[in-house]
């Protein structure tokens, strides 16, 4: 397809601009050239539309997009953050004037707060490597605060999200590797060993990322709390415990969240999110400084904290998105709160059972809200997990997420969330009994797919050694 | 197992670096075995000229499109030269490992390092344990 | 039950077929004195119908101006209908990021579409698929300097909007970084260049410079640039206004190295603070440093052009804590919005530019006929600082015409008494600043 770019015609437009109340510059200087295109609205209108043809959301299909929670984004969240009363709020208004920003700000705290079992919160961060970061410079201040300067170190799963190092790396932390057992799992005696006086904390994604809860989480913590370090939870994957387990009641001492998995917010094909970190009393102090308070009937803002890390985001984050997620909590209450880690296990449970006779499954116990299965079987006919996800691609399906973690090798990681019914996950189950089959009986078929997209598969070695990042095309 | 192509002349490192020591010179690359592994390479992030190297200090960068993996330097010395083809043609470290995907030049070699590398029997009962 | 379309009768065979009795069984792994028993302290869930008027009551205690004249970051531009309505089409908004490209090449499209606009406004070589805001992206950019140059000290204007400073402070004293501030020249409102001179030494990475700067100036970037290069450290240019961008000299062209911005004033909603997006673009010769996402043109294996995110050895997935940024997502969905919006201003973008600089300066000069004085004697964009007697009292006399009149400065810097930051947009027209003057 053309780029717009390439679609321009000079002379055309879209839109109509007023004539200013005087002619008067003082400007000395402006630019010669600005090469942006030229169309009709109708053109526009048509051009995106068709780009977006080109595209595949959750409202196209099913996602299970494993460590992604893909779940369905109601329509009411959208109409809700697009209340004139919130995009007009003005962050650098009066508090007076905003109250309603910050009720929203407030009670999404409070309902956070009561799931996750945290006295302290932030919503600043904009994304859940955003909440990482944030939690990790937490995790410093607390340890330079006390004086305790040696705790350069954080222990991070190999079985871990790259994200976890490379924000650990922006705090100026050293990663130490911890390796899980066979079953996944943390290897706790690997963990006593390496656990020191130098340890500033230990990074955890609960449920890990094989889709398993960690059985040890207390002996866990108590570890690492014996010898004054801190465990950090990367809440990627609430989904699966939301209802059923409190963070804090698991020694966790602050964690992450993303509003646009656990709480529906749309990914809009990769932003904008919402993070979140909660934390335990003893942190408080170092959660970013703006903090909305509850005074009497009103709120405000209270800034005042000097061991706070300071501000991650200015002004009320992705404010937007905090409106979205504040919604779907209006909606879920207590009963629809309470279901959704349930019913998140149970699908992928489903899922788990059905398929395990015909694609191999590296760990044989009950999942939690995701499930990782290999390409073990598929590889003695040469099909490998790519040839998987992309022929599912034929079956209008979005493939679950592939080649990850790290630790299983071929992972093929299904997460279906609980907005996904029966009927649609007994469709897709047969769709990978076919795939399984064919691998066998035509695997250059495999091979080969996708065979209906609008694209076969891309080059990206091509694109990689000679990158081609803008149009070059010229509209005048 | 795949044939891989190990020459007799160089020694290896357990990172699958090559080194070709001429007196106290030396040309750098990784082996025929480190490229496949790697896959199609798309980047080479050279070291500049005049960097001292230490033995089995990294020494730059090779990217593929899903890996990035640090070079290793087999021997210690001072950077004389950089292989400027692999800027536009990195994939010469695939086509071409041993030759013309050379990465840099060293001097003022020490030529008992030898002693810590793999001469290309032991290299190749190395790569072999490894296929499991 | 919201958004769970189970029927008892589904869960009950699903149950079977893994061969458990109940759901709970399935939470074997979790110690039996960490299951929560009962539901939480949690309101009764509401209907869509109640969802909304729940929702809506609250949107309507904030009390918005009809009329507004605050900037400072965020801007009140007019947005075409076309914008939102096309950026919410389901298949952009519940999509996740283009892994897959095959069934992604509009999104893969529309962020290669988005990168060009963002080059050429900018006049830059590279840029990404966009950062999570102007504020973080400016962070980033910190980090991204100390990475290029192997420096640990970075100075950056006390006229940059303060609370971008309070998150470069952030990221800085996590990484051990230094940070200075530059003072500004209390008569032109711009960089004080021989401060600037003074604080520069061997040590310093980047410099940076936010033109238009918070009081609406625009700074001298072809000066600072050379001043800053000759020291062998990266300038960089802020824009927090990025509709400045399609009037002002861009920055490529005055020799600055990155330049880092919010974009929210292409088509996105105020919206306390966001969702917009962040821009950064750079020079060819730091392409690499870029932190996020990037998108490239390639082939299918037919040969047919197609789009695939490229440079992906650079990110935290391959690269883990060798890294360039810990950046996962980006804002997409607000990058094809601004992409939209820049699509359907075009060439006209400067025309807007004009016009919102032309009417700022008239209603500046209205002001000074009603003896309230300019502060600052350079050229400034669309947003400029006047004294007034009492600033506070004055601001709160027009809200009750319900004029949002202004920024008082002196939240931000305490010498400041009684000076207002004020913005004119195109949103902005004769009567309500009619009334502004009425009210005085």
């Amino acid at each position: 397809m053309q780029t717009i770019f390439e679609k321009s015609v000079t002379g055309r437009s879209a839109c109509q601009i007023q004539k200013p109340m005087s002619e008067e510059t003082e400007l000395k200087e402006f630019r010669l050239t600005l090469d942006l295109p030229e169309l009709s609205e109708l053109d526009i209108v048509r051009h995106y539309t068709a780009l977006s043809k080109r595209a595949f959301g959750v409202d196209d299909g099913f996602y299970p997009l494993g460590s992604c929670t893909m779940k369905y984004n109601p329509k009411i969240n959208e109409l809700a953050c697009n209340l004139e009363g919130f995009t007009q709020s003005h962050p650098l208004d009066e508090t007076e004037n905003m109250q309603g920003t910050l009720e929203v700000i407030y009670s999404t705290q409070e309902y956070l707060k009561e799931v996750t079992g945290f006295t302290g919160l932030t919503l600043e961060p904009t994304a859940g490597a955003h909440g990482e970061l944030t939690a990790l410079m937490m995790i410093k201040a607390y340890h330079l605060d006390r004086n305790d300067t040696k705790r350069k170190k954080i222990l991070i799963p190999d079985s871990a999200h790259g994200t976890n190092p490379a924000s650990a790396a922006m705090c100026g932390f050293e990663c130490i590797e911890i390796p899980s057992d066979k079953d996944g799992y943390v290897d706790l005696a690997k963990l006593s060993e390496l656990v020191n006086d130098e340890t500033a904390g230990l990074m955890l994604t609960i449920p890990n990322t094989v889709g398993l809860f960690d059985k040890n989480i207390l002996e866990i913590s108590k570890i690492l709390h014996e010898k004054g370090a801190l465990l950090y939870m990367d809440g990627a994957n609430l989904n699966a415990i939301l209802g059923i387990v409190k963070p804090a009641e698991m020694g966790v001492d602050l964690m992450h969240i993303n509003l646009h998995k656990t709480f529906s917010t749309p990914h809009g094909g990769g932003g904008p999110g919402g993070g979140f970190v909660g934390c335990v009393k003893d942190l408080e102090a170092y959660l970013p400084a703006q903090r909305v308070v509850k005074d009497g009937d009103n709120f405000k803002l209270d800034s005042n904290f000097p061991k706070s890390i300071g501000r991650v985001r200015a002004f009320f984050s992705n404010f937007g998105v905090i409106v979205r997620a504040y919604t779907y909590m209006l909606s879920l209450g207590k009963e629809g709160t309470q279901r959704i880690g349930r019913y998140a296990t149970l699908n992928a449970n489903y899922i788990r059972v059905k398929l395990s006779q015909y694609y191999n499954l590296p760990h044989k116990v009950n999942c939690m809200h995701e499930v990782v299965f290999n390409d073990e079987v598929q590889a003695q006919y040469g099909v490998s997990t790519m040839d998987i996800a992309k022929r599912l691609l034929d079956f209008k399906y979005h493939p679950p997420t592939i080649y990850f973690p790290l630790i299983v090798h071929g992972a093929l990681m299904i997460e279906p969330t609980e907005t996904e019914s029966k009927q649609t996950m007994d469709e897709f189950i047969d769709v990978m009994i076919q795939i399984a089959h064919e691998a066998k009986a035509s695997p250059q078929m495999l091979h080969d797919a996708p065979h209906t997209t609008v694209v076969k598969r891309v080059d990206a070695v091509k694109a990689a050694r000679n990158p081609v990042i803008v149009c070059n095309m010229c509209c005048s | 197992m795949k044939n891989y192509n190990i020459q007799d002349a160089l020694f290896y490192t357990k990172e699958h670096e090559w080194v070709k020591i001429d007196g106290s010179h030396a040309t750098v690359g990784v082996s025929d075995y480190a490229q496949d592994l790697l896959t199609d390479v798309v980047f080479v992030e050279l070291p500049n000229v005049g960097k001292e190297v230490k033995q089995f200090g990294q020494a730059c960068v090779v990217e593929s499109v899903k890996s990035v993996s640090d070079v290793y330097s087999p021997v210690s010395g001072k950077v004389t030269e950089i292989n400027k083809d692999l800027e536009s043609a990195p994939e010469l470290i695939n086509n071409d490992p041993y030759g013309k995907g050379w990465i840099y030049k060293l001097e003022g070699v020490n030529e008992s390092e030898k002693s810590n590398l793999m001469d290309a029997t032991k290299y190749k009962e190395f790569i072999a344990g490894l296929a499991h | 039950m919201p958004y769970i379309p189970h029927t008892q009768k589904e869960t009950e065979e699903m149950l079977k077929a893994i061969g458990v009795s109940k759901i709970e069984d399935l939470f074997d792994a979790v110690p039996s004195n960490l299951l929560q028993k009962g539901y939480y302290n949690l309101p009764e869930g509401l209907n869509e119908q109640k969802t909304k008027e729940k929702i809506s009551k609250i949107a309507k205690k904030n009390k918005n101006a009809e009329m507004n004249f605050l900037g400072g970051g965020m801007y009140n531009h007019y947005i075409p209908a076309h914008v939102p309505y096309l950026a919410g089409r389901g298949e952009f908004y519940t999509a996740y990021t283009p892994y897959q490209p095959e069934i992604s090449q509009g999104i893969l499209q529309s962020i290669f579409e988005y990168q060009t606009m963002i080059t050429r406004l900018t006049s830059m070589d590279a840029t990404n698929a966009s950062m999570y805001d102007g504020s973080s992206a400016t962070a980033e950019v910190c980090l991204m300097t100390a990475s290029i140059t192997g420096r640990k000290k970075v100075l950056v204007g006390r006229n940059v909007n303060p609370q971008y400073r309070e998150v470069m402070n952030t990221y800085c004293k996590a990484k051990d970084l230094e940070i200075k501030e530059i003072p500004f020249d209390m008569g032109s409102g711009e960089i004080d260049q021989e401060k600037l001179r003074q604080l520069m030494d061997e040590n310093t990475a980047g410099v940076f410079v936010q033109s238009p700067n918070f009081f609406g100036v625009v700074e001298d970037m072809k000066e600072i640039s050379s001043k800053v290069k000759a020291k062998g450290a990266i300038s960089v240019q802020i824009v927090t206004e990025a509709l400045s961008l399609g009037l002002l000299v861009p920055p490529g062209e005055n020799g600055v190295d990155i330049v880092v911005g919010e974009g929210q004033s292409f088509g996105l909603d105020v919206s306390a603070g966001g969702p917009g997006f962040g821009f950064l673009a750079t020079k060819e010769q730091y392409m690499r440093k870029l932190p996020g996402r990037i998108v490239g043109q390639s082939e299918d294996s037919d040969g047919k052009k197609a789009y695939v995110l490229t440079l992906q050895a650079r990110e935290q997935h391959i690269r883990r804590e060798k890294a360039t940024s810990n950046i996962c997502s980006n804002q997409a969905l607000c990058a094809v919005r601004g992409l939209i919006y820049l699509a359907t201003l075009g060439k006209k973008l400067k025309d807007l530019a004009m016009l919102n600089h032309k009417n700022a300066l008239y209603f500046q000069k209205l002001l000074n006929g009603k003896k309230v004085s300019r502060l600052f004697s350079s050229s400034f964009f669309n947003e400029f600082v006047v004294t007034v007697d009492n600033a506070s009292e004055i601001l709160k006399k027009l809200r009750k015409n319900s004029i949002a009149g202004g920024i008082n400065l002196e939240k931000f810097y305490p010498e400041f008494k009684d000076k207002i930051l004020i913005c004119v947009t195109e949103m902005i027209d004769k009567q309500a600043m009619e009334k502004y003057l009425g009210s005085l």
